[in-house]
């Protein structure tokens, strides 16, 4: 990068203060013409509440904002908008109901005589999101396709509206690696035009393939700003936690599995998923690897009993069980964090303490409240043990950064002490340091006898954690790798083969 | 969890505050307000009379708080008091005792609950076309009830229950003060309040959780099928007759109201039992200021309508964020002074 004149976009001051709690700290931001710029940071550092700030989503409550020289205070979203600024928040932030087409035009439909003109719309939307490769029909209603096919949404509606400043807090959360190529391609383009590109992410990897300067925040305040290409990734990562990451050597060879403790045989649901069969043992992490849509997350719902099977059946301790709902789920000792939590997992409005609760509590039945004692002590315990930040336990969970809830929701089923854990999509928006914590902690349920099933699509942690692992292919079981086996290589290769005979 | 004294004061202030600016008004339009004496056993007096009047909708609104706590909202109970009160009336003049009755009115209010829970539970038909049903049919059922005629009955102990007294009490306050008390401790000191909330902020997580969302719901409807029963006995003791056509007429929407006065959230979510009872005490202690001052009676619904139109502004989040941008318009501006209620990001952000 040559060294650029004047910022594009120049935070200088940013300060954001939350009850209990200093959000940002004076807070610097510059954006140059034509850069992908990193905002990096642990989980709660401060990074969506800039970018909230920014954009007017939040009043900060202090600092000043110039984009091409002017002082610019945007007083809501639509009006940074306006000014040019296309944002994806980290909550994706879109009308569930409405097609796909209505939440990539909303506000500037294409119109005809005065009326909104459907049809070209429709067309319109289509050849949009087939830049992004998505060949869908956008006039079906945006929740009935995945949290990933909604992130794209997301993101083809700011960059259609990002004149001068496009911001993306964690839009490859949900992506797989060619969405996340397809992306790229589009912020490079847009690069290319002269725009500048705020891009949060906690995966390293893809900051230093895309992005040119970074600004690291810590605690509400920065604590660097670096050309990436002067960096390594180790100093980024010290940078970001103050402190060097331990390497965490993986020995999972340790201890062998124990007991048989769930059997599950040809469970199925039509158009859903394809027969499943899998035993798993006490002391067993069984990853579940395959792309988008291949049934990872279907597999975990069935499971769980949050969708019905209309095939096969499950064992328990060589018993047949009955699992109608999650209800019975819970009550047989099962656990599962699901993919998407903000709608399946969070209850944003009540209290960080009762969400940590609330499957115990509701395991115990209404008429036997947990006594405040103890659930302050459960709190407290998780809290500490998960490093969840928090100002205080009665604040409303939706207001903990990504990651913390991501952290609470954990803790809400380790609460439960169940003996299987199922996770989906465990480190999603969670930062390095914890993401490292959360794979060691899988270890230790491990060793201490738990059964875990974990979906991810991060190959490398899969590797790290599995001592087995089914591979699913368009909502078929494709492959099981066991042992030495698994690599990361492996992996891929069971998810690429041709459907040939032989898989499990 | 079970809310502790002084959380629960900070969150029922903005309600006795208003209370106490309308009581004032009955106070400056009729100086005797607060007059009360005892006479024949009975306590007697205007501000006596704000909490008996007030006991139909403070009655609904108790279950009403637990149905709209879960996203939903219950437009049947005006038609289930007029089903629970022509029930009971028929029960005594068909020479049934009034234990009877009561139990006879409070069972088909049970039923009609049940109904409604049933409709939105199982079938998952939007709460407000779900209970829109009955609160249609209801009062042709209640008519179908008493024949087409107001049922008069002249029944004692029935009686009592609207216009008897309890310890010198008149027996409609006792009866509201002692269920409300009943169903706070009922839904705090079990996990019930906290398991009622969750379903209303967000159902899919909750039964992810494991909480059995759907029997839930049955029972929320169910109570507030319950409540409005009572409230239908008592309206229909209080005039010893029951009116299929005007028993509870409206009443639905005060019973809203009084919900939505008492700072609950429509969308869902947390609630206070206690704040609703006192949002009931505003509404009735407004109809009283309209009766005390004189006013023509074609004036009533207009300055109902405006008072409490001044009471849900003073509430708005806008009215709310604007003082708190006059306070915070001071020299220096400590963090410790952010509200949080103003700190919320918007919910618009696209
Ligand atoms: N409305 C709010 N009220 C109180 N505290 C808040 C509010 N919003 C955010 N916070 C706090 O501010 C801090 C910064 O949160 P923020 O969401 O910006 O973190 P982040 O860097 O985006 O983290 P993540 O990587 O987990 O998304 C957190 O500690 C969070 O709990
Ligand atoms: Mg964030």
């Amino acid at each position: 990068m040559t060294t650029p004149q004047a910022p594009l976009l120049h935070a200088s001051g940013i300060s954001k203060f939350f009850p209990g709690a200093v959000a940002l700290d004076e807070v610097e931001l510059k954006l140059y013409p034509g850069e992908v710029h990193a905002l990096l940071g642990e989980n709660g550092a401060g990074k969506s509440t800039l970018i909230k700030c920014l954009t007017g989503a939040y009043r900060r409550d202090g600092g000043t904002i110039t984009l091409d020289g002017e002082d610019i205070d945007a007083k809501s979203t639509a009006e940074s908008q306006e000014l040019g600024i296309g944002t994806v928040y980290q909550e994706v932030n879109l009308l569930p109901n409405l097609t796909v087409a209505e939440n990539l035009f909303m506000g500037r439909q294409p119109t005809r005589l005065g009326l909104v003109n459907r049809r070209q719309m429709n067309t319109q939307a289509r050849e949009a999101l087939l830049g992004y490769g998505l060949d869908l029909d956008p006039g079906e209603p945006l929740n009935s396709f995945s949290v990933a096919v909604q992130q794209v949404v997301a993101i083809a509606r700011a960059v259609a509206l990002s004149g001068k400043v496009l911001i993306l807090d964690e839009p490859t959360a949900s992506l797989d690696r060619d969405e996340v190529d397809l992306l790229f391609g589009v912020i490079r383009q847009l690069k290319d035009s002269g725009l500048s590109i705020v891009f949060i992410t906690h995966f390293l990897d893809q900051v230093f393939e895309i992005s040119d300067r970074a600004t690291v925040l810590r605690n509400g305040r920065v604590v660097g700003e670096r050309l990436l290409a002067d960096v390594t990734q180790h100093d980024v990562v010290t940078l970001m936690l103050g402190r060097q990451l331990e390497a965490t050597v993986q020995d999972r060879k340790a201890g062998k599995p124990g007991a048989l403790l769930l059997e599950i045989n040809d469970l199925a649901k039509r158009g859903m998923i394809e027969p499943f069969s899998m035993n798993l043992h006490r002391g067993e992490v069984v990853g579940l690897a395959g792309l988008l849509g291949s049934g990872r997350t279907e597999t975990a719902n069935l499971l769980f009993g949050a969708v019905q099977a209309d095939h096969g059946k499950m064992l328990i301790d060589g018993r047949e069980a009955r699992i109608a709902n999650p209800r019975d789920a819970v009550a047989q000792g099962f656990a599962m964090c699901p993919e998407d939590r903000k709608t399946h997992g969070i209850v944003g409005d009540l209290s960080v303490r009762d969400n940590i609760i609330l499957a115990l509590q509701a395991r115990q039945g209404w008429m036997r409240p947990i006594p405040r004692a103890k659930v302050h002590e459960i709190a407290e315990h998780y809290v500490k043990a998960l490093d969840i930040r928090l100002a205080s336990l009665d604040m409303p969970i939706r207001l903990l950064s990504g990651g913390n809830q991501q952290k609470a929701l954990l803790a809400r089923w380790l609460a439960t002490e169940p003996d299987v854990l199922i996770l989906d999509e465990p480190t999603r928006g969670i930062d390095v340091g914890a993401h490292a914590e959360i794979i060691a902690l899988i270890e230790r349920l491990r060793e201490n006898g738990m059964a875990l099933l974990v979906a991810s699509s991060e190959l490398e942690e899969l590797v790290a954690y599995s001592t087995r692992v089914v591979v699913l292919r368009d909502r078929h079981q494709v492959r099981e790798l066991t042992g030495d086996e698994i690599t990361a290589d492996n992996i891929v290769h069971a998810i690429a083969a041709e459907p040939e005979k032989g898989a499990a | 969890m079970p809310a502790t004294t002084p959380s629960l004061f900070k969150r029922i202030t903005p309600q006795l505050l208003i209370l106490a600016v309308v009581i004032g008004l009955n106070f400056l339009v009729f100086p005797d307000f607060f007059d009360v004496s005892f006479r024949n056993g009975r306590l007697f007096g205007n501000l006596v009379d704000v909490f008996n009047r007030g006991a139909p909708v403070a009655l609904l609104c108790i279950g009403m708080t637990l149905v709209i706590a879960t996203k939903g909202i219950d437009l049947s109970v005006g038609a289930v008091m007029a089903i629970a009160g022509a029930t009971a009336a028929s029960l005594v003049t068909d020479g049934y005792g009034w234990g009877t009755a009561l139990l006879g009115a409070l069972a088909t209010g049970a039923l009609c609950g049940f109904w409604n829970g049933f409709l939105v539970a199982v079938l998952r038909i939007q709460p407000i076309v779900a209970t829109l049903v009955l609160m249609v049919a209801g009062r042709g059922i209640a008519q179908l009830i008493t024949e087409g005629t107001i049922l008069t009955f002249n029944n004692e102990g029935l009686i009592r229950l609207g216009a008897g007294t309890f310890m010198g009490i008149p027996t409609p306050i006792v009866i509201w003060l002692a269920l409300g008390t009943l169903a706070t401790i009922g839904v705090r000191r079990t996990a019930l309040g906290m398991l009622i909330e969750s379903i209303g902020v967000n159902e899919a997580s909750s039964r992810l959780a494991g909480i059995n969302s759907r029997v839930l719901l049955i029972c929320v409807y169910l109570a507030s099928g319950l409540c409005a029963a009572l409230a239908g006995v008592i309206v229909a003791a209080d005039i010893k007759g029951a009116d299929a056509n005007n028993a509870g007429l409206w009443l639905e929407l005060d019973a809203i109201l009084a919900v939505v006065i008492g700072g609950n959230s429509l969308l869902g979510g947390r609630f206070s039992i206690v704040a609703s009872l006192i949002g009931a005490l505003i509404i009735q202690s407004v109809n009283s200021v309209i009766l005390l001052s004189g006013m023509p009676p074609e004036f009533n619904l207009v300055i109902k309508a405006l008072l409490i139109l001044a009471i849900l502004v003073i509430q708005s989040p806008r009215v709310a964020h604007l003082i708190y941008m006059l306070r915070a318009s001071g020299p220096e501006r400590l963090p410790e002074r952010q509200r949080p209620s103003v700190q919320e990001p918007k919910e618009d952000a696209l």
